[in-house]
């Protein structure tokens, strides 16, 4: 459909020149952080919570909120893109690298569901979680996660639309296939890639 | 793991998915700050009650916005979509809608998407609306109409004030409403914030579809389960900032 004008469209939020280049297609400036979730918020008490990771590896792990907090943690400077069109740049999390928890359990197999309380899912390929690529997050701008941001602990996979990065999180779930998880199964494309604008199934 | 997918069977992507041109056909005024826009599509698919379409603005520069707005019409109406856009202040898209757009104008488009969110037949069913977020549920409330008017559902729909009902002459019996902030002169029925009142106990209810803002879902959400609703039977549908 190139060449298309909506008449009389200006354009009334253009991104300032500095952020132009941060910006994917089809998205535009949020200052916020917008909240969206398919179904309530669950409640997850600390003294409850682990953390697993599991399926086709050479030993499954798993660690109490404790043992997880003994984990390296590292900040993460990063810019997110939300499929619902929104972008928040220049923000920070705080957490654990995935690469830490893989490299004790050992994957064996090239794809992984992430897992949450509330049962939500969504795949991702292991490439697209290691080597410095996500991690499992409990501090958003320096403070402790919102529960309704995910808390206590999320997964941040800042390279993909955001619905990748699961709230919640539960566990890591290694497979030998790829198998589509919530918003996957329900329209939206399968790796989320927002710099080729992979929104929809049909994308 | 499996009880929000499990409790939803995927559906085929029936829609071509690509932008195409819609022409206006018809605007309505809804409330002081919501309209309607008729929408003809020259490669139309039916879509699920409360599926959406994005719509993408171009300026001459080749600068372009998107936004995503839920369908508020019934499949049945053949060749056509209804989107109901809210204006939000310092918004983009929707102030170009509101001020700029005029009947016979040319949108584009492309959808239908998602299936998370969708009716499909599943009964009884309650639809739990704040603000614009009836939106989506006015696809459900009209397609019951046209295809099953016995099947039990019921509205609950939380508004500011009486200037602020869309769908005003649309709705009917199954609907209660909750003024937030001032009830018509005369108003009988509920007041304030919406409360475990308007929602029956233990119910038998297959399917609880809640939207507005996150606040308003969070808050509904949190009475359904109190009243009994199982988690995996609200759907929730959180409006954020669409301007």
């Amino acid at each position: 459909m190139s060449g298309f004008i909506s008449r009389g469209f200006q354009g009334l939020r253009r991104t300032p020149e500095e952020l132009k280049e941060r910006l994917p297609p089809g998205q535009y400036l949020e200052r916020g952080f917008p909240v969206l979730t398919a179904g309530p918020t669950p409640e997850v008490p600390l003294d409850q919570w682990t953390l697993r990771v599991d399926g086709m590896v050479a030993e499954a792990r798993q660690w109490s909120w404790k043992e997880f907090r003994a984990l390296p943690f590292e900040q993460v400077p990063c810019d997110i893109h939300c499929v619902t069109k929104w972008s928040k740049l220049g923000t920070s999390f705080g957490g654990v690298s995935v690469d830490v928890l893989l490299e004790e359990a050992e994957p064996l197999g090239a794809y992984v569901t992430a897992y949450s309380y509330g049962d939500y899912t969504t795949n991702i390929p292991v490439e697209d979680v290691t080597d410095g690529k996500a991690w499992i997050v409990t501090e958003h701008e320096g403070e402790p996660l919102p529960r309704e941001h995910g808390g206590p602990a999320r997964l941040l996979v800042p390279h993909l639309y955001f619905w990748k990065s699961a709230k919640w999180i539960a566990g890591l779930r290694v497979m030998d296939h790829d198998e589509p998880g919530f918003w996957e199964a329900n329209g939206y494309h399968n790796r989320g890639d927002p710099w080729r604008e992979e929104r929809y199934w049909s994308d | 793991m499996e009880r929000l997918a499990g409790a939803v069977t995927p559906v085929e992507q029936r829609a071509p998915g690509r932008w195409q041109i819609g022409t206006v056909m018809r605007i309505k005024q809804e409330t002081p700050r919501v309209k309607s826009f008729r929408i003809s599509l020259p490669m139309w698919m039916p879509h699920l009650p409360g599926q959406h379409y994005d719509v993408r603005l171009t300026a001459p520069d080749g600068y372009r916005a998107q936004r995503s707005y839920s369908i508020a019409s019934t499949p049945l109406d053949e060749g056509e979509i209804e989107l109901t856009i809210d204006l939000l202040d310092g918004g983009e898209v929707s102030p170009y809608f509101h001020d700029v757009v005029i009947e016979g104008d040319r949108v584009e488009v492309r959808g239908p998407f998602a299936s998370y969110f969708v009716w499909r037949g599943e009964e009884p069913v309650l639809l739990v609306g704040g603000g614009s977020g009836i939106v989506p549920l006015m696809a459900m409330l009209r397609h019951r109409r046209r295809t099953m008017p016995g099947l039990p559902m019921r509205l609950v729909y939380s508004v500011r004030t009486a200037a602020d009902v869309i769908y005003a002459d649309e709705l009917g019996e199954e609907t209660m409403l909750t003024y937030t902030r001032e009830p018509p002169a005369g108003w009988t029925g509920h007041t304030g914030r919406i409360d475990g009142s308007l929602f029956e106990t233990a119910p038998s209810i297959a399917t609880a579809f809640v939207c507005g803002s996150n606040s308003f879902v969070e808050a509904a959400a949190g009475l359904l389960l109190d009243a009994g609703y199982a988690p995996e039977r609200i759907r929730t549908e959180r409006f954020g900032p669409t301007g």
